[in-house]
């Protein structure tokens, strides 16, 4: 039975057991290359991507646990790349080598809908669950603030 | 003369700094001599489409360090070009027509800033002279401005796409003949220009090896003996075999015979390699396995008889003498006051966020390879020779990589690629689970160190007596095991003397960013402070006294320090560049000022390594439960007369002080010969609530710019525990920070 659901308002439907991990079922199966692999039991937040709104570790989903809720990727965040919080991380130049960086911004992303103007410590709370490698946490933190200011609350659905 | 294959491996079994000061100090072997690279031309770096667009070959593999852009910028700021109409593209690698395709030992910067500028200057030289002969002017009264040739005299200016066609014709320029801008009229060099890659990344784009996709591909994974270089003596394998997805399943015997000193690309791991239509496929099938395993020696090793060897040599004679002036023990037995101290610090893994792995498609007698290796040269020889193929027959795509950090010079995972892929018919990608990443990591060795430091009635240091316990055989240090001869304070005290042993050791190790160094100032730099506080004295003002009393000749000569300002004359500690980013960062910190208070305190220290020269200042709190907290980082930095690429400089410096404060908390353990650690719970990087604000400032001074990698590392563990001990008065000299009852808030 193919396993039907919706990636970035665009309806899917895929041929893989229900357990399989959505981090998987998007990357080898759907081409969307964005969520990365990382530790695959959600201790790094490399895989984020948002399930109706809720910054959510897909390497720990199972897609058949998705329903009807729509999925949003890092590719779906924007048509163009100019999401506000896309816009204030190029802005900042916030990567090293950018692997987590996906899953940075999706986090973010969830922060910035409920959390309109984060503070620091918003900000500790709400991204600590995701690593990066690198160490740019520094100027993640200011991307976030800088997406605030530009008002990065458009709803993502 | 280039430097063979051979030579360079033997160099980089040296382990420790002592590869990249090699390399330093011979540029001329690594390849490229400054200003005299031999085989560089404009062609094979500048491509200048008819519209203006000038595409830049990056020759140096990405793995967040920022080559892509620095290496290019000193092309296009040479070739005058605007840096909005330059597009960068990644070289593939050619080792022929772009020299050195090395990402390592901070090196890019010394080995690229001279002959980089020279091809974009050379290209330069080729377009205006392809204007001055369509013109039939001279070439002294052509003039270039933003990507276009002037002639004033008679008005005319023409765009270097006009000019491509006809320059790219005419014969290379002798590098060393070209003229190169004067600093001060640098537009791109200097000013800070955002990753070319950036906008790709924030917005998922397909970059890094994980994302290769080639049509018809399968992927694979990997099952290793729990213990290094254990062999499969049966298994379920015809079953795995029947199960979902599953094309093939292969047992690798593995070329690995473990031995005391375990080599620098030891060979193959012995595992049974599953190849499925998803990687999640193989990764299921992977836990039905049932294998017996061989275990061999390895399986005999521990860390507890690790500690208990290392305990035994330190309180035995040294086996090795390495560095010694001056009569060490009677200066000790003549001193005031004798300090006396045991060090010890754990093996770590690299940990890149992207776990290792590769994609190769072999087909018609060639293997094609995507390849996130920093050393991509040695895994073509190495896939070569594993696989018993020409390296003719071997194309190699570099592909961005999640993070190296010492980690992909090795190529352990790319021969594995290739070797599945040429017993299979159709392209693969192998992906390390991020256990298998932790479990078959080549490790930054621990290590262990007996100090013994006299003070005189005056407190000044009067002796300084090293034993340090690492791995090897009688030869030979492990890789990332060895010390330099000449490792601070070497140099310095009035009688010094450092000797090493060794014990066996069966595991892969390698390169940590810092290699060597990333331990080694943590040792040095806390018992410098150790010294101070039983001197009575300020660390600083000790250690400044210290560096202005220079008492014996490096080991590996004397340079000029002065007006030798070529990367190879800048392999030895120059004592006016570390005291200067002392000095400054002190003054930045408000060292002399600061407050003493129960609880809270500022540590100092410093270091010098790969050519780089970091102070750097914490100023952490301390709780009731012992949780450490890390307020501020003050950091200064001297790597030469020019920051290249300033933002991305400071985002480095940032990084490689918040990757040491992440060493403070890792370690490695084994039991039974395996790897107690499996993932980011228990071998944990910093988090976003436990970042201190870091301030980073440049000493700029008049030596050839250097690489920012690795220095930035070093000083951040030894900083952190001296301002616990400040906070405190309790000394860490075991890590990880639990062994001495701290942890992170």
């Amino acid at each position: 039975m193919p396993i039907k659901f919706n990636v970035n308002n665009v309806a899917a439907s895929v041929d893989a057991p229900p357990d399989t991990p959505l981090l998987w079922v998007l990357r080898d199966l759907l081409n969307l290359k964005g969520a990365k692999y990382g530790c695959g039991i959600g201790l790094c937040g490399a895989c984020t991507v948002l399930i109706d709104g809720h910054a959510v570790r897909s390497c720990m989903t199972a897609v058949g646990s998705v329903g009807s809720q729509p999925i949003t990727t890092i590719e779906g965040l924007s048509p163009d790349g100019l999401h506000p919080v896309q816009v204030a991380w190029e802005k900042v130049d916030v990567p090293q080598c950018g692997y987590c960086q996906a899953g940075q911004i999706m986090s973010a992303t969830a922060l910035l809908t409920r959390t309109p103007h984060p503070t620091d410590a918003d900000i500790d709370a709400a991204m600590s669950g995701n690593l990066c490698r690198c160490g740019t946490y520094t100027r993640i933190r200011q991307a976030i603030h800088q997406a605030a200011e530009a008002g990065a609350t458009t709803r993502i659905s | 003369m280039r430097m063979n294959r051979r030579s360079f491996l033997q160099l980089t079994a040296l382990a420790g700094g002592g590869l990249a000061l090699e390399l330093y100090r011979s540029p001329l072997a690594a390849g490229q001599g400054p200003g005299t690279p031999p085989d560089l031309t404009p062609q094979a770096f500048i491509h200048i489409a008819p519209d203006g667009v000038v595409t830049i070959m990056a020759r140096a593999s990405e793995s967040g360090q920022g080559m892509r852009n620095m290496l290019p910028m000193l092309i296009a700021e040479e070739l005058d070009v605007d840096w909005k109409d330059v597009r960068v593209k990644q070289a593939e690698l050619n080792e022929k027509i772009y020299g050195r395709q090395f990402s390592g030992g901070s090196n890019n910067t010394p080995q690229g800033w001279e002959p980089m500028r020279r091809v974009g200057a050379a290209g330069r030289q080729l377009l205006v002279t392809a204007a001055s002969q369509t013109w039939s002017v001279p070439v002294e009264e052509c003039t270039t401005q933003s990507g276009r040739v002037l002639h004033s005299a008679s008005g005319r200016s023409a765009g270097y796409g006009e000019l491509a066609t006809k320059a790219a014709a005419l014969p290379a320029p002798a590098l060393s003949s070209v003229k190169l801008k004067d600093p001060k009229d640098y537009r791109i060099i200097g000013h800070s220009q955002p990753g070319v890659d950036t906008h790709a990344i924030v917005t998922g784009k397909p970059l890094f090896g994980i994302d290769v996709e080639v049509p018809g591909m399968l992927y694979a994974a990997i099952e290793k003996a729990p213990v290094f270089a254990g062999k499969v003596k049966s298994s379920n394998v015809d079953k795995i075999k029947t199960l979902p997805g599953v094309r093939h399943v292969l047992v690798i015997d593995g070329g690995i015979t473990p031995a005391a000193l375990t080599p620098w690309e030891p060979g193959m791991e012995p595992g049974i390699a599953i190849v499925a239509d998803t990687w999640w496929q193989a990764q299921q099938a992977r836990k039905q396995l049932k294998v017996e395993w061989d275990l061999g020696p390895a399986a005999t090793q521990s860390s507890e008889g690790f500690k208990k060897r290392a305990e035994e040599l330190l309180n035995a004679p040294p086996a090795n003498s390495l560095r010694k002036y001056g009569d060490v023990d009677s200066a000790l037995k003549s001193s005031t006051r004798v300090v006396e101290a045991t060090y010890e610090y754990p093996f770590i893994a690299h940990v890149t966020l992207e776990p290792q792995g590769a994609t190769a498609h072999w087909k018609d007698g060639k293997l094609e390879m995507w390849s996130t290796s920093t050393l991509p040269g040695n895994g073509l020889s190495l896939v070569a020779k594993t696989l018993g193929i020409e390296e003719s027959e071997i194309t190699t795509h570099m592909v961005r990589s999640g993070g190296s950090f010492g980690r992909r010079l090795q190529n352990d995972y790319l021969v594995e690629a290739g070797w599945i892929a040429k017993r299979i018919d159709a392209p693969v990608k192998l992906l390390w689970s991020r256990e298998d990443d932790i479990a078959h990591d080549p490790f930054r060795p621990g290590g262990m160190a007996g100090l013994k430091g006299g003070l005189d009635a005056q407190g000044k240091l009067t002796a300084w007596r090293h034993h340090f316990i690492t791995y090897g055989d009688e030869k030979n240090a492990a890789s990332g095991g060895g010390i330099g001869q000449d490792t601070y304070p070497a140099g310095f005290p009035p009688a010094y003397a450092l000797y090493t042993s060794k014990q066996p050791l069966m595991l892969r190790t390698g390169a940590l960013r810092a290699p060597g160094d990333n331990a080694y100032c943590w040792v040095a730099q806390s018992f410098l402070d150790e010294l101070a506080v039983a001197a009575g004295r300020d660390p600083l003002e000790f250690q400044l006294e210290l560096l202005g009393n220079k008492q014996s000749p490096w080991s590996s000569g004397e340079h000029d320090a002065v007006g030798d300002h070529e990367p190879s004359g800048q392999a030895v500690l120059i004592p006016e560049r570390f005291k200067g980013v002392l000095e400054l960062v002190a003054e930045k910190s408000g060292w002399a000022k600061r407050s003493k208070e129960p609880g809270r305190g500022m540590g100092i220290a410093a270091w010098f390594c790969h050519l780089g020269y970091f102070a750097e200042v914490a100023d952490v709190s301390v709780d009731a439960q012992n949780k450490v907290t890390v307020h501020q980082v003050w950091a200064a930095g001297d790597v030469g007369s020019q920051i290249i690429n300033p933002a991305a400089a400071e985002s480095m410096a940032q990084g490689g002080i918040m990757e040491g404060m992440g060493h403070l908390a890792q370690q490695i353990t084994l039991a039974d010969g395996k790897i107690q650690q499996s993932n980011f719970h228990n071998h944990p990087l910093m988090r976003m609530r436990q970042v201190p604000k870091i301030e980073v400032y440049w000493r700029k001074t008049d030596y050839a710019p250097t690489g920012l990698g690795e220095p930035t590392l070093p000083p951040i563990l030894p900083a952190v525990t001296n301002a616990i001990f400040a906070a405190t008065g309790k000394r860490i000299r075991t890590l990880p920070l639990k062994q001495s009852g701290f942890s992170w808030a």
